[in-house]
Parts: structure tokens; sequence; C-alpha cells
């Protein structure tokens, strides 16, 4: 075990900085770099350019410009706004729980969904359920996200009147955890919608597998019913692949987050981002970038980790 | 982001022989997808003249037309402009995109799965831990990032999706060559005296083309709604030229008026990529050697 | 006939047990499966009735049926939909009730099992769920079948661990399947199968994948069991040396068929069906009492297709004794001597000739 937290940890180092580079790659990808949002400001000249060029650093080597940037990064400085000055760390873990707090939910909803769904569908495989629940899933990763949430706007906010059509709080409401979970429950469930497709494909999958192990007929040879047999022994086992696939998925919920959060107005990192680019604001886009990505990593970590120490086999090694 | 592909599992190497056709022929759903994608490849070229609205004619006396009053079947825009041409026109675009970006991050990630795989300990380390990095962005925080830097037209636009997409592609192909280069007739043909570029792409390669032909598939799947995705959040393709993604982000602002505006590009991009999805999923199983007597 | 070596050089035990009460009676088994390819027959009406207390020997090669058999009496064949059972299997319990195990609901036979009849299988290293404790595993059975409360379980487990003869017991109890050998897993196994003293155990290849000598271990613990607990067991094997060893009666099967049954000495020393001869003849033998040096005799041919039975003997494609008659219709058991029964037409007539 210890070995492999070693070998994990390890790995993830290696990421990390190669994630770095690629972050700084991009960072100069803008034509003129780091310059360029000054580039757009009349009035300056040749000369005041070349200065503020010079006080970037952006006349030193790459390799130095990079390191100098990788250190100012993990020494926790990551720039300052260009809209309020205020650094960008603030400013991105300023709107980080909302994101995480759609991103959450997501996750509740979509792995009880979906492991319902699978495990379903594996026991009553090709069935009519099973079918449905297939083309569903392709159907499901098929439909562009911010589509399916004007098509929810519509329909139960528009139309019905159920729900809010967006925000996170209602303007001059009661900020009761009601009210909140209102607003919460229309962009969780379209973030949703996306990861239910995947789980219960992967769950199902991992079932199949399982069933037809010798230690399931093991179990029903002792006379155990089938549902216990089902949930405790073989979902048991079914689930714990599904544990690092949580962290594989980090990615993909963040920028269905932004998605979500765009059409749905909620207050989170997604939306952030979008403004900022908007507002030519680089160095938070830039934060946005290099933190989603080390939250993949972490979240990808922690994963594997709790994984691992799930299954015996890997625990007990 | 839709991780289609995340489903695809590398199939074991396989000659494609009539019992892979006899296979797909079965799966009913691959072939509405094939009938879907040529219907909407012939619509989207040979349509718009068959229409006798002009996509950018503007016909104020009309707009908001909902469908299928005088003539427009679906209606018209806040423009007055049909919307049926417009989705077929938006159709060259968001297509020739998808199948443009699938070519050139097929070819990459074939490139560099295929050396990989082939070279193995520190190349193939170093290649894939690029890869797994570059799969820590989110991809359409990428794509957006990028399109922001460089302003967007549609070939800058198919490679910077192409550049979020050849991962997938990648993984795929170094599982499949990792798991042939141990393979007897890899090994005579080395034994013979056959250069590694002769092995690799004369050998490895035309045995791992069942799952690059997956994965390529469910790439354009991808593409065309990481197109829609960029388009519709304002940093793809910019009007008047249309996309489906595009005519999305004008339909927002019509939502409860003229809803026709933003349900009909929202299934044409849902036909499409589940089309390709379901082609894809159908090839996978076609392709799956474990079924081939050949 | 104590301690005597047969022609083919196994230890033989003493005489059967007197015949007591009968514990399984099996009439007319049948199981077909529906294949792409039409319908299997894995077993033809296989009939037989296992006593209390003694150990009915099933022997075959693979593809003989003879493991379908023992799945199919606890009905743990795969699904209906692609599965047919036909027959009855009469099973008597401890209060001397009959019942037809074929023809209880579901619900009923789950109690029969892991409780009035267990099962242990082949692989020991997959058998075991790993995520669970072996102790749970075995308390399980326990606390599904009888009243007791968890703790009680899990004492009963250690003294379960304890008579298979697993050391230190108590601490094992929290033991994972991937911490313990082979061998040691097959004996949970066997912890778990009599955890609540079934009548009947069927034990379908259990010493196949482990090594030799711990085989020889395994196989003494079931003996000693058996005789301390007075089970009856199925044991389902291909090996005729684990036959000789701890069989009272023997059944042997070819192409989903029994084609000789008897009570283990006389199948063993004087085998009256080609087949089972041919078995016989074709282990090699190293002791030092054999005869000269004979060739290794093997069974030419193949097993037949499932799918496509000969018309007549099952056998007889492979047989060097085969007649044109043998080959015309399938040869019915018949009663032979010694209490046995054959299914050849010509058992007679070779038995003569080789006496």
């Amino acid at each position: 075990m210890a070995n492999f937290l070693l070998g994990r940890l390890l790995q993830s180092l290696v990421l990390l900085l190669i994630v770095s580079v690629i972050g700084f790659a991009v960072l100069h990808l803008a034509p003129g770099g780091p310059l360029a949002q000054f580039a757009l400001i009349p009035g300056l000249t040749k000369e005041d350019l070349a200065r503020m060029a010079h006080e970037m650093g952006l006349d030193r080597p790459l390799p130095m410009q990079y390191w100098e940037w990788l250190t100012r990064l993990l020494g926790g400085d990551w720039g300052h706004s260009y809209r309020d000055n205020r650094p960008v760390l603030d400013v991105i873990t300023g709107r980080l729980p909302a994101t995480l707090e759609l991103m959450g939910a997501a996750i509740l909803i979509s792995v009880l969904a979906g492991a319902w769904i699978g495990v379903m569908g594996a026991i009553r495989r090709y069935s009519i359920f099973d079918m449905l629940a297939t083309i569903g899933a392709m159907v499901a990763l098929s439909i562009p996200t911010f589509w399916f949430g004007l098509i929810v706007i519509y329909i139960f906010s528009v139309h019905l009147g159920w729900l809010p059509p967006g925000n996170r709080t209602t303007v001059g409401g009661d900020g009761s955890f009601l009210d909140y979970l209102h607003h919460l429950i229309a962009p969780a469930a379209v973030l949703a919608l996306v990861e239910v497709a995947i789980w219960s494909r992967y769950i199902r999958a991992s079932m199949l597998d399982v069933v037809n192990q010798d230690y399931i007929r093991t179990a029903r040879a002792k006379g155990l019913p089938e549902r216990t047999v089902l949930w405790h022994h073989a979902l048991r086992n079914a689930l714990l692949p599904m544990i690092a696939l949580a962290g594989v998925e980090i990615p993909t919920l963040l920028g269905g987050a932004l998605v979500a959060e765009t059409v749905f107005t909620w207050p989170g990192m997604g939306r952030l981002l979008l403004d900022s680019l908007g507002y030519r604001d680089y160095p938070v886009v830039m934060g946005i970038l290099m933190f989603s990505a080390v939250l993949a990593l972490l979240g990808n970590l922690l994963a594997d980790l709790f994984a691992a120490v799930a299954d015996p086999r890997v625990r007990l090694a | 982001m839709p991780t289609a592909s995340a489903l695809a599992q590398p199939a074991v190497a396989v000659k494609i022989g009539s019992g892979a056709w006899r296979r797909f022929c079965r799966h009913r759903l691959a072939l509405f997808g094939v009938a879907a994608i040529l219907l909407m490849v012939l619509a989207s070229i040979v349509g718009p003249s068959l229409i006798p609205f002009d996509s950018l004619k503007i016909d104020i006396r009309h707009r908001f037309a909902p469908p299928p009053f005088e003539g427009h079947l679906f209606g018209t825009d806040q423009l007055g402009r049909d919307l049926l041409v417009r989705l077929l026109m938006a159709g060259r675009i968001s297509l020739s995109i998808g199948f443009a970006a699938m070519t050139v991050s097929t070819a990459f990630g074939t490139l560099i799965g295929v050396a990989a795989g082939y070279y193995g300990g520190a190349v193939r380390v170093a290649l894939m831990r690029f890869v797994d990095a570059m799969l820590c962005f989110p991809q359409i925080f990428l794509l957006l990032v990028l399109a922001a830097f460089i302003q967007p037209n549609v070939v800058t636009l198919t490679l910077i999706i192409a550049a979020s997409s050849w991962m997938e592609v990648a993984r795929v192909v170094e599982g499949q060559v990792r798991s042939l280069r141990e393979r007897d007739f890899i090994l005579a043909a080395e034994m013979l005296g056959a250069s590694g570029r002769y092995v690799m792409f004369r050998e490895l390669l035309p045995n791992a083309i069942g799952p690059i032909i997956v994965a390529a598939t469910l790439t354009v799947a991808r593409a065309i709604l990481l197109e829609a995705y960029v388009s519709f959040l304002g940093y793809g393709i910019q009007p008047p030229m249309a996309s489906w993604g595009n005519m999305l982000n004008n339909a927002q602002q019509y939502l409860g008026s003229a809803p026709w505006l933003a349900i009909f590009p929202g299934l044409m991009i849902t036909l499409a990529v589940s089309s390709f999805n379901f082609v894809g999923d159908g090839l996978r199983d076609a392709l799956d050697a474990r079924f081939d007597l050949n | 006939m104590q301690g005597t070596l047969g022609p083919v050089g196994f230890a033989m035990p003493a005489a059967a047990h007197a015949a007591t009460e009968t514990v399984l009676d099996v009439q007319d088994l049948s199981v077909t499966f529906a294949t792409e390819n039409g319908p299997l027959v894995a077993v033809r009406e296989v009939s037989f009735d296992l006593r209390a207390g003694e150990t009915l020997a099933l022997v075959g090669e693979s593809g003989s049926g003879k493991s379908v058999t023992s799945l199919a009496i606890m009905r743990l064949t795969p699904s209906a939909s692609r599965v047919k059972v036909s027959g009855s299997v009469q099973f008597t319990d401890g209060e001397g009730r009959k019942r037809d195990l074929l023809q209880l609901d579901l619900d009923a036979m789950r109690r029969v099992r892991g409780n009035e009849i267990s099962m242990i299988f082949q692989e020991p290293m997959t058998s075991l769920n790993p995520v669970h404790r072996i102790g749970d595993q075995i308390a399980e059975a326990v606390t599904f079948h009888q009243r007791v409360s968890a703790r009680a379980a899990l004492v009963r487990a250690a003294e379960l661990l304890d008579q298979v003869g697993i050391s230190d017991a108590r601490r094992r109890l929290s033991a994972y399947p991937h911490q313990l050998s082979g061998g040691m897993r097959q004996r949970v196994m066997i912890a778990m199968a009599l955890a609540c003293n079934p009548r009947v155990l069927i034990a379908d290849e259990p010493t196949t994948a482990l090594d030799v000598t711990v085989q020889a271990q395994i196989l003494e613990l079931l003996k000693e069991l058996q005789t301390a607990t007075g089970m009856a067991v199925i044991f389902v094997t291909h090996n005729l040396g684990v036959v000789a060893e701890i069989a009272d009666r023997v059944m042997v099967m070819y192409a989903g068929a029994i084609v000789e049954r008897g009570d283990v000495v006389p199948v063993m020393t004087r085998p009256l069906m080609p087949y089972t001869q041919g078995l016989l003849h074709s282990v090699p033998r190293l002791d030092p009492d054999a005869p000269g040096r004979e060739p290794l005799e093997a069974i030419p041919g193949n097993v037949p297709d499932p799918l496509q039975p000969p018309p007549g003997c099952a056998f007889a494609p492979r047989c060097r004794h085969v007649e044109p008659a043998c080959e015309a219709a399938v040869p019915v058991l018949e009663q032979a001597d010694d209490g046995r029964q054959v299914r050849c037409r010509r058992w007679r007539a070779i038995d003569e000739a080789q006496r």
C-alpha cells in the first residue's frame, strides 16, 4: 500500500509539472503574448510597451520566465485581476464554493440514479428497460448540455413556473435553505444528465462482470436470498472501480458546470471564466485554467487513494 | 463535457472480415445512425438550393413566424430568415468542422499512440504523461481560452478542437499497439531486420485500424458537440456565418416567445452527435475480435 | 479385501458401508441448454440414489456432464431461459420429509441450499468474495439459516475454522481471502459448507486446482468430517486415484449419461464397461509391483459432439469391442453382478474374454 501511495504521489507531481508547462505555453499563445491586452489600449507607445515588457520580465529567456512564473504560482502569487486588482486566487476561491455545490449535487444525483439504472440493467440484461436505458444513455451523451438547460428552463420556468429560471438565490427572498435548493435543482439536474449516462453504463458493465464471478455462485450456493447476493456481494465489488472513475470525471464535471452556470446564471467559477474572457481579464482566465487542472489532478489522486483503501487486496497487500 | 469515447474499450486487434460486416448490419441503431448521417450530409449540401428561401435574406415582415407558417417549415427567426435553410447551411459548417477536426486529431493521436506503444520505456512514459496532463484540463476551458486568444475562423477553430480531442485517440491506439507489440508477427518482422518505421506503419498500424476507426467516429461526435459549445458561448463561429451552436446562442433571448428557434438547432445537434455515437458503438461491436471466427 | 493393491495399484478401502436410508433419490434428471446451434443435452436421464453417510463418486472427463449434474441438483444452473431441467430429485431431510427439489419454489430451495445440502467448488482462489472477511462469509451462512445473533455466528465460524484445521481460528476470522493460500481457502469453503450441518455435501472437483500434497490433506479432512458428521458426499472428479481413496460407490459418466455404477472396489478392480476399463488403464503406474513395462493405453478418438450425439452407444466410435448392434440403438443400464449396473451390450462377453 505504501509503495502504491508513493508511486501515485510521484506520478501526480510529474503531472503537475507537465500541467504547468502546458499552462505556460497557453499563456504565451496569445498573439503578442501576455502583452496582448495592453496592445489595445490607445496611447501606449512602443517604448511604453517595451518598458512594460521588461518589467514583466518578458525579455528574459523563456525557461527563466517559466521558472519565475512557476515559483510565483507555488508561492501563492497568481497575479491580480485587471478588473478590480484583487489577487486572482482570492477571486477564484470566492466563486469556487458555488461551483463545488453544483458539482457535488450533480455527483450525488448521478451516482444514485446511475447506480440504480446500471444495476437494474445488469440484472435484467436485454430487457426493454435495459435497451431503453442503453439508448437513453447514448442520446443523453449526445444532447448539448446548454440546450437541455434551455429546454428545462422553458418547460419548468417559463411554462410551468415551478422552478426559478436562474441564479442561486431569489433577489429579495428569504435566503432560506429551501429557497437555495429550489434554485439548485435545475442546474444540478442538467449537469447530472451526462454523468448519469456515463455512470449507468459503467456500473452496468461492472455488475455484469461481477455477477459471473465464482464467489457469486458460492453466495447463491449458501442459500442467500438473491437480494443479498446482489446488493451485499455483487454491488460492493462492482462499485470498487467506480471510485477511481469519479476522479477521472472531474474535468468533465468542471466543463459541464461552466455550461450549466452560464445557462442558469449560477455564480460559479465557470461563469467567472466567461466573464473574465469577455473583459480580457487574462490573469483570472489563466488562474482558473490552472486552478481547474490542479483541482482535477488532486481529485484524481484522492479518488485513487480512496479506491486503494476501499479494496482490501490493495490496502493489505 | 461528455466523454463518449471514455466508454470505448479497446478491442483486440482484428482483420476487418465479412463477419464484422454482417454484425454491423445486425446492429439496427448503427444502421439508423448511418442513414441519419447520410441524410444530414446530403441535406446540408443539396438542401439549401432546393429550398425557395435564401439563408441571408432578411424579411422583416415575416419575423418570428412559427412553423410551419407560410411555407417556412421550421419557422423564421427575428430577422425573418427561414430557419430550415439556416439550419442546413449551419450544418455544412458544423459537420465540416466535425469531420476536419476528427481527421487532424485522429492523425495526431494515432502518431503519438503508435510511437508510445512501439518504443515503450521512457518514450511511452513521457508521451502518456503528457496525454494525462492534457486530460487534466476541462476541454471546454481549454477550448474557450484558446479560442479567445486566437480569433477563430473555421480553420483555426478546427485546429483548436482537434487540439483538445486527440488524447482519447492516443490512449486507445497506445493500448492497442502495446498489446500487439509482443505478438509473434512483430517479432518476426523485427528479426527480418525491419526498421522501426516499417514495423509501426506497415505491421502494427493496420492491425490496430479497428479501434482507431471506432475512436475516430466517436471523435466526430465529440467535435461537433465541442463546436456547438464554443459557438454557443460566443467564441466559435461568429455571425453572420451560422453554425448550430451560435444559432442556439441567438435563440436564447427569444426562448419564451419563439421557442422553435432553440428547439430545432438543438435537435439537429443531438441527432448528428447521437448518430455518430450509434455508428461508433456498432463499429466497436462489429470489430470486436472475440466474435470474429476468421 | 483390506489394503490390497488392485490391478491399477491404488490402495483400496475396506468393504462398503451397510445399506442405510436414502437421502437423495434422483430420477431421470436431464439438463438441456438452448444454444445458437440447437439444443445441447448435457445430462441425459441420469438416475441414482445417495445413502446417508456414504461417499458417492461421480467420475468422468470434462464434458461428461458430471458438473452440470451436481449444479442441477442444487438448481444453480444458469437462468431458466437458456436451460431446461427435467426429472426429479427427491430429498429426504433430517425429519424424514421427502421433497422434490426441482419442484420447490426458489425461496424454499434457498432454505435448503447451504443448510441441508451444501456445495463446494473447484476454484478456491476465486470462490470467496475478495472484499469481505472470511469470518463474516462463514457467519453469513449461519445467520441466514438459523436464528442466532451475529456474535454467536462468529463464534460458530471460529469453531468451524478450527474443525477444518485452520490454526489460530479466532484471529483468522478477520482475514481477507487474498491473505490465505489456496489450500486454506478451500478449507474455508468447507467450513462454510459445514456451517449448518448439512445432510449432503456436493464437492465439485474440490482438489483439482490444488497442489498434490494439499490435495491429500483436503481429502483427509473431508474423510474425517464425514465420519464426524455422518453427512453423505457426492464427490465429482476426473481423478481415479481420489475415487479409490474416498469413495464407497462410484458412478462413471460419459457424454451426459451414466455408463457404469457400483461399489467402488468391484468397479475399480474389475471394470465392466469398456470406457471405464480404458480410464483405468490409462493411468500411469509408479508402484514397484507393476507387472513389467506395459505401454500406456490411451482411449483413441474424442468425446462426441454434444450437439450431434451418435445414434447408438455414445462410446461406440471409440470402443474396440464395438459391434454393429452397438451403433444401432442406445444400450440401457442393465444389472450386472456384484450389485452393479452397466450400460453396455457386450459386457458379459467382454468380461468372459478377460477372465
